[in-house]
């Protein structure tokens, strides 16, 4: 992608865009980025704990847009992964002050004299004021679907939206994909998401239970190894960065699996 | 038999190809119901005969939302 802002977006809650933006972000710094990743969900921060950085979070993006403390300041650096940065949300302040035009010069800051190679905007959910802001600097964004009646409503209103603000470079990212439910014929696949959407994915995560357990100790999954989302989170890093991924075939290997499981006499 | 049935994912694919259309149109599904049971009536002053078959229905055609009448005249 050529976009360097790029908000993480989705209409729906609960489809995997704090998730998406914490691995996205560290595994974009971990190709060696230099990255930051901003908390937009003013009065619900919660990016700082699912990166296990809620520790170290002095001042806030209200506070630089305010004026409280300077740019610098309020961004944490990341102990783990040398160039991977937070700017955290503020859990207390009136969301109101989150002026759309400053934000958009702080990350005009950001990308031209800090000399940040990309920055990703976790936007909240829904399609109003805090969506529009979070999506004021973006030159592109993911779009965060699960294969799912509203999920994919909503994310066909958000790329309308995103349309008609001008952010051109959207790609989907298809979260929560259960290769069994696919099989059975139960759950939408991921060509049925990209004929319904009309848009190609960027990424393809399937259900993963480590991405709980990650979340529960504050490491992003691709800090880990081996796990599926994990490596579906790299493989997105590695496709924004303009590398020519193949998409591994979660339905076959389901396939396979389940053919295993039952030779050796599982349900 | 479960391969005889129906996959809910089927239907689903129906269901929100309808519904995305709707929403693109920025049109209720109410009214275009209302404006069918609208042009039944018009047609039928026009052609008394029977109008059962009449299909109104929103398409996708590339970029564009268009809005089909099928009206079979006998």
């Amino acid at each position: 992608m050529n976009a360097r802002a790029i908000v993480v977006t989705s209409g729906k809650g609960g489809v995997g865009k704090t998730t998406t933006t914490a691995n996205v972000g560290a595994a974009l710094a971990k190709l060696g980025e230099k990255v930051v990743v901003i908390d937009v969900d003013v009065g619900l921060r919660n990016l700082d704990v699912v990166m296990g950085l809620e520790g170290r979070v002095v001042f806030d993006l209200i506070d630089v847009l305010e004026g409280r403390c300077k740019l610098r300041q309020a961004i944490i650096k990341d102990k783990r992964i040398e160039s991977l940065h937070l700017l955290p949300a503020s859990q207390t302040k009136d969301k109101e002050s989150l002026d759309p035009a400053r934000f958009k010069q702080t990350v005009q800051v950001l990308l031209e004299e800090e000399g940040f190679d990309r920055v990703l905007i976790d936007s909240p959910a829904g399609i109003e004021r805090g969506f529009q802001t979070a999506a004021t600097p973006a030159e592109g964004a993911l779009v965060v679907v699960n294969p799912e009646v509203s999920s994919v409503r909503d994310a066909d209103r958000i790329v309308g939206l995103l349309e008609a603000r001008e952010v051109r470079e959207n790609r989907l990212v298809i979260n929560r994909l259960r290769p069994r439910m696919v099989q059975r014929g139960d759950m939408l696949s991921v060509d049925d998401v990209v004929e319904i959407l009309g848009l190609k994915p960027i990424g393809i995560v399937p259900e993963d239970e480590q991405v709980l357990v990650s979340t529960n100790v504050g490491d992003p999954l691709v800090m880990r190894n081996g796990s599926q989302a994990g490596l579906a989170f790299m493989d997105i890093a590695r496709r924004i960065r303009g590398e020519e991924v193949p998409f591994p075939s979660f339905e076959e290997k389901a396939g396979l699996f389940g053919a295993l499981r039952k030779l050796f006499g599982g349900s | 038999m479960f391969w005889f049935r129906k996959k809910s994912k089927d239907t689903l694919k129906e269901r929100l190809k309808l519904t995305l259309a709707y929403d693109r149109a920025q049109l209720p599904p109410g009214k275009v119901e209302q404006l069918k049971n609208d042009l039944i009536e018009v047609l039928q002053r026009y052609f008394p005969a029977e109008q059962k078959d009449l299909e109104v229905e929103l398409e996708q055609r590339g970029e564009k939302m268009v809005l089909v009448a099928n009206i079979p005249l006998r």
